[in-house]
């Protein structure tokens, strides 16, 4: 089978993603913001004989170098092989799009346009004349839509054609100042025997242009010698030409003339009812308002807790009793003891306390999800600049952070979409404040155990945003001494609001769900039984002798309960989790904690999620005696101070990120000594925090 | 000379030119911020620190500072 290598391109949020998901049925992640797509993805698929791989590039303004994104697609757009540019548009913002397909064009490689978002421009009464368009470009143009897969089909077609066909020269004209230069360079070229894949003219441009490739690639050559002054000339006559010391400020202003050309050429707009506000902008009157944007966005916010809590803890009880019914049931199976006890208090106890938090989980995720797709995050980042900036991030900051309430690992990576290193590392630090979907169980099984239900949603809300708060200080911090610099501009777009579509969001919201499952039946069953077994054995079979004779002697039915439990605490702290534990607990002792809590903190670096796990099997363990169905909220509460709780808690909302989200960490920042830095620095700010939370909860109750 | 932020909110405007250099400059004109480009003041945060701008379809957002550095004049 024959293969065709494309190249999708296009500016940022013009639904690439989205159209290879339509191709190819791939399942890549949209949002409607910039950036969604940090690092290229590759998807094939066959049509008609061919094998099409696709290779999803971030999207990009120009071909720059203004972030790693950016460097990303204009390295591979210069360097690796590949067969086509598919470049795809927003039909509804053609003038703008076509900035980017005119330096695409100069590329001189074969090409094909997709005009996205068709249907979008049909509602708005566009009308694009995409033969004329294609006969103007000189490539191929054809109409789709990602959302209704509207021409997906002729698409396809148009890309094998264009595979097929040769390639024919585009058609992209400059003015007469600016052709004349491009031939004085090229017939120089000639005469002085450059040989290239591509054509003169393109590497012309390229060089009048100043594109940084072209000019290291020719500068090792003899011919530079000449070359050189050929092309300072002819830059200076440009220069002089259009009336501005900046070249690429003229090539842009050419683009633009020749694309405002093309589109009063092709774009019809029906005037449909004409002069008042966008529906965009309706909306942004109320969301960006300048007094009532903020409190709106904290309402919402608040909202989004209050349900979490709220809607979540409905069937948290039936998910409880459902897994109680399920461990005595298969315990009734097992008839040898420490089999039954390693799968109904280890695996069935560990996993059972993480996934009664799935419908929490879900409402969460759900909150995140009609953020990223509605084009209301942008707008937060608007409102939240001028603050950042107060705090030395940059505003666009906000968008890895909130990125991080669900999943640390994507924020990290989606921090690329900042140009600055400083910036870049700074929002990288921060993000581990931004409490993720995996703290969130941990929270609400305190928080339900420790405050009353009228108040809860309002104290997850608190701890979320007290969490942002910290963070933010700890930014300060550290742009005044690690991240010194200047600050960068911020020049964002704001993306058209749009509705969700359903799909959509059920497709993020179950994938996300169906991941923090499997992480519950694989890494977090494998933790809990772990955990049991450290928790069990060695077995100290003297201990539970000298008890059980105790226990056989006593008459009194209150003292054997006692003795029981006694014996049961004791085995436990005789356990190699016991004396690691034991090991530790002086370290937590002045905030305190007793060595279970200890040892749940250090299991929660394997996994947020293992906390929970593990509170659940240390807390039933010990008091196995005491009706073993009653809730392990019931327990904590009854095992642990109110002052040690929120020294708990505070603990969670800082320390270190779990493993997986840390090893991406280094990755992201670079070098593996941040890894160590961001130890320091969570560790620090976490025990400190803690202590003093503790200390000023005991002064005031 | 007249910068952006001088101007009424939501009156056409015509760039003069943008007094900046280097990547700003490049990403200004990514955005088609370029001189004889119209551009519209849509609104500013709530510390006016950052302001929204419309330049043809496109909403965007920009620091005041840098917003400082577009010189416009007004369409009658």
């Amino acid at each position: 089978m024959k293969k065709i290598k494309i190249a999708l391109v296009g500016q940022p949020n013009v639904g690439k993603s989205m159209l290879v998901n339509s191709i190819s049925n791939a399942k890549l992640h949209v949002g409607n913001f910039t950036g969604v797509t940090v690092e290229k993805t590759v998807v094939e698929c066959n049509y008609a004989g061919y094998n099409l791989e696709i290779v999803d590039l971030p999207g990009t303004y120009m071909l720059s170098d203004y972030s790693i994104e950016e460097i990303v697609t204009s390295e591979f757009l210069a360097n690796e092989e590949y067969d086509i540019i598919l470049n795809v548009v927003d039909s509804t913002n053609l003038e703008k799009n076509l900035q980017l397909t005119s330096e695409l064009l100069n590329l001189n490689k074969k090409m094909c346009l997709a005009l996205n978002m068709s249907d979008e421009a049909v509602k708005e009464g566009i009308e694009i004349d995409s033969p004329q368009l294609s006969l103007l470009l000189g490539i191929q143009t054809t109409k789709v839509s990602a959302v209704t897969k509207e021409g997906i089909d002729d698409l396809l077609k148009s890309i094998v054609q264009t595979f097929v066909n040769i390639k024919k020269e585009t058609k992209l004209v400059f003015s007469e100042a600016i052709e004349e230069e491009i031939d004085s360079i090229a017939s120089h070229l000639q005469r002085h025997g450059f040989k290239t894949k591509g054509s003169l003219r393109s590497v012309a441009i390229e060089l009048l242009s100043g594109n940084k490739q072209r000019y290291n690639q020719l500068r090792a050559l003899p011919i530079w010698i000449e070359l050189q002054g050929v092309v300072a000339e002819a830059i200076e006559h440009v220069e002089l030409h259009g009336g501005s010391d900046d070249i690429k400020e003229v090539f842009a202003e050419e683009f633009m003339s020749f694309n405002k050309g093309v589109v009063a050429e092709v774009v019809t707009t029906k005037e449909t009812k004409e002069e008042t506000l966008t529906l965009t902008q309706r909306i942004d009157k109320i969301l960006i308002h300048q007094l009532f944007g903020l409190p709106i966005f904290l309402f919402l916010m608040w909202s989004l807790f209050q349900l979490t809590f709220e809607i979540g803890s409905i069937p948290m009880e039936w998910i409880e009793n459902f897994f109680i019914w399920f461990g005595d049931v298969i315990g009734s199976t097992i008839t040898n003891e420490e089999v039954r006890s390693l799968i109904v208090d280890g695996l069935i106890g560990g996993v059972g306390a993480v996934v009664l938090f799935v419908p929490n989980i879900i409402i969460l995720f759900i909150g995140i999800a009609l953020l990223e797709s509605t084009g209301y995050m942008s707008r937060v980042a608007f409102l939240l600049d001028g603050f950042f900036h107060r705090f030395g991030l940059h505003g666009q900051s906000f968008i890895p952070l909130v990125t991080g309430f669900g999943c640390s690992i994507p924020a990290y990576m989606s921090a690329r979409i900042l140009k600055n290193d400083r910036d870049r590392l700074l929002t990288l630090f921060i993000i581990g404040f931004m409490s993720c979907g995996a703290k969130l169980p941990v929270y609400v099984l305190f928080v339900g155990a420790f405050f009353s239900e009228s108040n809860a949603g309002n104290v997850l809300f608190a701890i979320y945003i007290g969490g942002a708060l910290i963070g933010l200080i700890a930014a300060k911090i550290l742009k005044l001494t690690a991240f010194k610099g200047v600050d960068e501009p911020f020049v964002m777009e704001m993306p058209k609001y749009r509705l969700p579509s359903m799909k959509l969001i059920l497709h993020t919201v179950q994938t996300k769900t169906w991941m923090y499952l499997k992480k519950a039946g694989t890494f977090i069953a494998a933790a809990s039984m772990l955990v049991w077994f450290a928790s069990n054995y060695p077995k100290n079979l003297d201990l539970s002798a000298l008890y059980e004779a105790k226990i056989e002697q006593t008459q009194n039915e209150e003292l054997k309960i006692e003795l029981e439990n006694r014996m049961n605490e004791e085995l436990l702290e005789k356990s190699y989790l016991g004396q690691a534990g034991k090991f530790i607990e002086p370290l937590f002792e002045p905030l305190g904690m007793d060595w279970k809590m200890a040892v749940a903190l250090q299991t929660g670096l394997a996994a947020k999620e293992v906390v929970v796990s593990t509170l659940g099997v240390l807390y039933s363990l010990g008091n196995e005696v005491t009706d073993e169905s009653r809730p392990l909220m019931d327990r904590l509460q009854e095992n642990i101070s109110f002052a040690s709780a929120v020294a708990f808690i505070v603990i969670i909302m800082i320390y270190l990120p779990c493993l997986a989200a840390s090893i991406v960490f280094t990755k992201e920042a670079g070098h593996y000594k941040y890894f160590f830095y961001l130890f320091i620095f969570t560790t620090i700010t976490a025990y400190s925090l803690a202590f003093l939370a503790y200390r000023i909860t005991l002064a005031l109750i | 000379m007249k910068n952006i932020l001088e101007c009424e909110k939501g009156k056409e405007l015509r760039i003069i030119k943008v007094h900046t250099t280097g990547s700003l400059k490049q990403r200004l004109l990514s955005f088609g911020i370029m001189r004889g480009a119209i551009i519209t003041l849509m609104a500013f945060s709530p510390t006016k620190s950052t302001v929204e701008l419309m330049v043809g379809k496109t909403t965007l957002a920009l620091r005041s500072d840098e917003a400082k550095a577009i010189e416009v004049e007004v369409i009658e």
